[in-house]
């Protein structure tokens, strides 16, 4: 036990080894918060819900943040609503219903035209339903008409889908025209003050609007952006984490335990005992391991437990089992082992307190060295479309951006970068451990 | 990913000791073929278990029964379709007399008998490649036959096995010669430093390789094997399938690269510590002689188990890889099934590659008898 907090002391002489420590610590500490912040349920809520929840955010663009390295600055997503203190309001009863005058203003200071302008209305009627105008005020006080009729309960209206809207603007697409200088000859943005008037009738006393809402999408979205179906990949890139630091630790300790575990029982007990393991350890290496996880995958259960389970038990008896069996033949002869036999310890003393700890110094490089791997094995499960049904990895982030996001045809290429970039961090923090650790641990290797 | 630690056995390929002895009596021929049947014999045994294990995975839901079941209907149907008698029936009598003709057939496909006895049925047929006929996929010429869908794509897949292996192979070894010769400068440390990038499966890298040549630089094409149309003449149809192989085999190397020259770079360093190396080199030899006849050639047996664990793996991340560049081998014959949930050509993908791996690790370990002189001479 010693040895190995020795060899800890020793580790942190490696510039490497610390990296790679503060990389897993940092790992750790954003996977704690993640599943405080937003638990497992809430996570999966938010990640499997549709419109409802995302209906605000823009569709595939790249996080906020990448406007502090572009010269054309990309607009943020506006949102603006009735209740806002900034809208003015005016309201004239009428005879039946009420008439009602909405200024909504925002400054814009992007140099690109928005996604998308959507407005999205709720009302209330009996048979007779509102009618509704909308103006776009530009800067330099064009007024333009973009709508003008009647709507039902739950009604929105789409600019960029206005084919009517687009040829009074010269031929651009409403959300590049709107926001056109016409000035100059080139397409370029008009910043300042804009202003939306909805002028509404309601022909019922009890007939009203109750929702207005006015969404500029932009083309930047928050820490990490948004996919195709709108939503903050946020969500999916933190619960990434944990689930992949939690399937690679797992993963590997269970299979490293248990291969030493047996390695020991082989050795102690020799014969059919030790045949048997060596044979099935032959016999495993020729199982095409990733085609049986598919296998499995795809006829019985996609959940992440059940592939855990299925790829530790495949695991199990593989080549390392054999390097720990080397080892333990060593060790069988020492005698101090022989000590132990001759006052009568039983064989489960002799293997748990004397055989296995001898060897847990060569055991743990193996150990860090094996979570990458089972991280990339959860990735490349995930990418064949077998990630986890309800959870998000960052593999199934990845079959979505490359399969049917078409991130890579389209140019969407921070949605495969983010994923891609954070199995990095885990596997490199993992690999730089395990290298130092090998040297440490791993004598034969320390001069070289 | 792994790091194999040598085995540190006493290096018995040294070609001084190869003084011929009384004792040796059967040629070396005779050896080295005894010694590949018996590898054949164990292989072949592991194989059959790894099939056998696969029936049993894949029958837990009752698929292969299904596979089965399917292949009669099918067969009775194109049967009945060309039988006279059968076309004048009303269709309840049709129905009736195909059923029970199903039934005829399950019985004696021994669909009746208990699945231990039938087990063995299926894992004949998987020896013998007869894996039925797929649900919904089709090969290129429109058969419904597993056997011919998975032929027709093994071609482009033992292409981007062979090529990525073999330059795999040979620029790791002459790299990790080259640096344990320079060991401790600062290419070597770079190259070490490089070492965890390993960890990183083939079709990872293909993003990126995607990404930057393929979606930025517009250098090298997306994916696929050839043009859309190919070019007419042999050349260029050849130096066509050369460009979309670049990607991909670069994909596989760089994932495996570091961590190989790694690996032999510490057998290479062992090993020219040994006395006979500074013996040869105090006798004056050329550092070329050293390096190829004393240190490498006692290092090969290692360095090609260590390869075949690492081949191992390989054949594992090739499924995704050949998904990313859309190669047609049988890594994306195998998503397009689990896409379709197409039964049979999963179960027989599956066990193709079980053959495929065992293929692989008999060739190098027929490379292995050789290279050891230990099974040239018997030892």
């Amino acid at each position: 036990m010693q040895g190995i907090i020795k060899g800890f002391q020793q580790l942190l002489k490696y510039p490497s080894a610390v990296i790679g420590l503060a990389l897993i610590a940092i790992l750790f500490i954003v996977s704690i918060l993640t599943v405080i912040i937003i638990p497992r349920d809430e996570a999966i809520r938010l990640w499997r819900g549709g419109e409802a929840i995302w209906g605000q955010n823009p569709k595939t663009v790249p996080p906020a943040w990448t406007n502090l390295f572009r010269s054309k600055k990309l607009p943020e997503t506006i949102v603006l609503t009735m209740t806002d203190e900034s809208v003015q309001s005016e309201i004239n009863e009428r005879a039946e219903g009420e008439n009602r005058i909405m200024v909504y203003s925002f400054n814009y200071i992007a140099d690109e035209a928005p996604q998308d302008v959507v407005f999205s209305f709720t009302s209330r009627y009996a048979t007779r339903n509102p009618f509704v105008s909308i103006f776009w005020v530009t800067p330099d006080g064009r007024e333009i008409r973009l709508m003008e009729q009647g709507i039902n309960y739950n009604f929105s209206y789409r600019a960029t889908q206005d084919t009517k809207l687009s040829r009074r603007l010269g031929g651009l697409s409403p959300e590049i025209g709107l926001f056109d200088n016409p000035e100059t000859e080139a397409v370029d943005v008009l910043k300042g003050q804009y202003q939306i008037v909805i002028d509404y009738l309601t022909f019922e006393n009890d007939s009203s609007i109750s929702k207005a809402d006015v969404i500029i999408h932009g083309k930047v979205y928050g820490l990490f952006g948004t996919d195709h179906q709108r939503r903050d990949l946020t969500i999916g890139i933190l619960w990434g984490v944990p689930i992949a630091l939690a399937f690679g630790l797992v993963a590997s300790f269970g299979t490293s335990i248990a291969a030493i575990i047996f390695a020991a029982l082989g050795v102690w007990y020799g014969g059919w005992v030790d045949e048997l393991i060596q044979r099935i350890t032959e016999i495993n290496l020729n199982l095409p391991i990733l085609s049986i996880l598919i296998m499995i995958g795809t006829f019985y259960s996609k959940s992440i437990t059940t592939i855990l389970g299925a790829t530790v038990l495949l695991s199990i008896f593989s080549g390392a089992i054999k390097s720990y069996r080397a080892i333990f033949m060593q060790v069988k002869e020492s005698p101090y082992i022989e000590a132990a036999r001759s006052y009568g310890a039983s064989s489960s003393r002799i293997i748990f307190n004397y055989l296995i700890p001898r060897v847990t110094p060569l055991l743990i490089p193996g150990l860090v060295l094996g979570v990458p791997s089972f991280v990339f094995l959860e990735a490349t499960l995930a990418s064949l479309n077998l990630g986890d049904p309800v959870l998000p990895t960052w593999g199934k982030i990845i079959y979505e951006a490359w399969g049917t996001g078409g991130a890579v045809y389209n140019g969407f290429y921070y949605w495969i970068l983010e994923p891609a970039i954070l199995l990095i961090i885990t596997g490199l923090g993992f690999a730089l451990v395990g290298f130092a650790m090998d040297r440490i641990f791993n004598p034969r290797l320390r001069d070289i | 990913m792994s790091v194999t630690t040598p085995d540190l056995e006493a290096p018995s390929g040294v070609p001084q000791e190869q003084t011929t002895s009384p004792k040796r009596k059967t040629s070396t021929f005779a050896r080295v073929a005894k010694y590949t049947l018996l590898k054949f014999a164990s292989i072949f045994l592991s194989v059959i278990v790894a099939v056998y294990l696969t029936i049993l995975i894949a029958n837990m839901g009752g698929y292969v029964d299904q596979i089965v079941r399917g292949q009669i209907r099918e067969f009775i149907g194109q049967q009945l379709r060309a039988d006279q008698n059968y076309q004048q029936m009303d269709p309840a009598q049709k129905n009736e007399f195909f059923l029970a003709q199903v039934e005829r057939a399950e019985k004696r496909y021994g669909l009746d008998k208990p699945f231990a006895v039938r087990s063995l049925t299926f894992l004949w047929n998987a020896i013998r490649m007869d894996f039925g006929t797929a649900q919904l996929m089709a090969s290129d010429t429109g058969s419904r036959q597993v056997k011919l869908i998975i032929l027709d794509r093994l071609g482009p897949t033992l292409l981007l096995v062979g090529a990525s292996n073999l330059l795999l192979f040979f620029g790791s070894i002459a790299l990790a010669l080259m640096l344990s010769r320079s060991y401790g400068n600062f290419w070597d440390k770079l190259i070490i430093g490089f070492s965890p990038t390993s960890s990183a499966p083939s079709w990872f890298y293909g993003l990126f390789l995607i990404l930057l040549f393929a979606a930025v630089l517009r250098w090298l094409p997306f994916g696929g094997m050839i043009d859309s149309p190919p070019p007419r003449d042999q050349l260029g149809y050849i130096l066509n399938v050369g460009k979309h192989l670049i990607l991909p085999t670069l994909a596989i190397i760089l994932s495996n690269l570091f961590i190989s020259i790694y690996n032999w770079r510490t057998f290479f360093l062992i090993y020219s510590s040994e006395d006979y190396v500074e013996m040869a080199k105090a006798k004056g030899l050329s550092d070329r002689d050293i390096q190829y006849r004393y240190i490498l050639r006692p290092t090969l047996p290692t360095i090609i188990t260590s390869f075949a664990l690492l081949v191992i793996g390989l054949w594992t991340g090739l499924i995704l890889t050949e998904g990313v560049f859309q190669w047609p081998g049988l890594g994306r014959t195998f998503i397009t099934a689990i896409g379709l949930y197409d039964t049979p050509v999963i179960v027989a993908l599956t066990i193709i590659y079980a053959y495929l791996l065992a293929i692989t690790v008999f060739v190098l370990d027929f490379v292995y008898a050789l290279v050891d002189p230990r099974v040239k001479i018997g030892s």
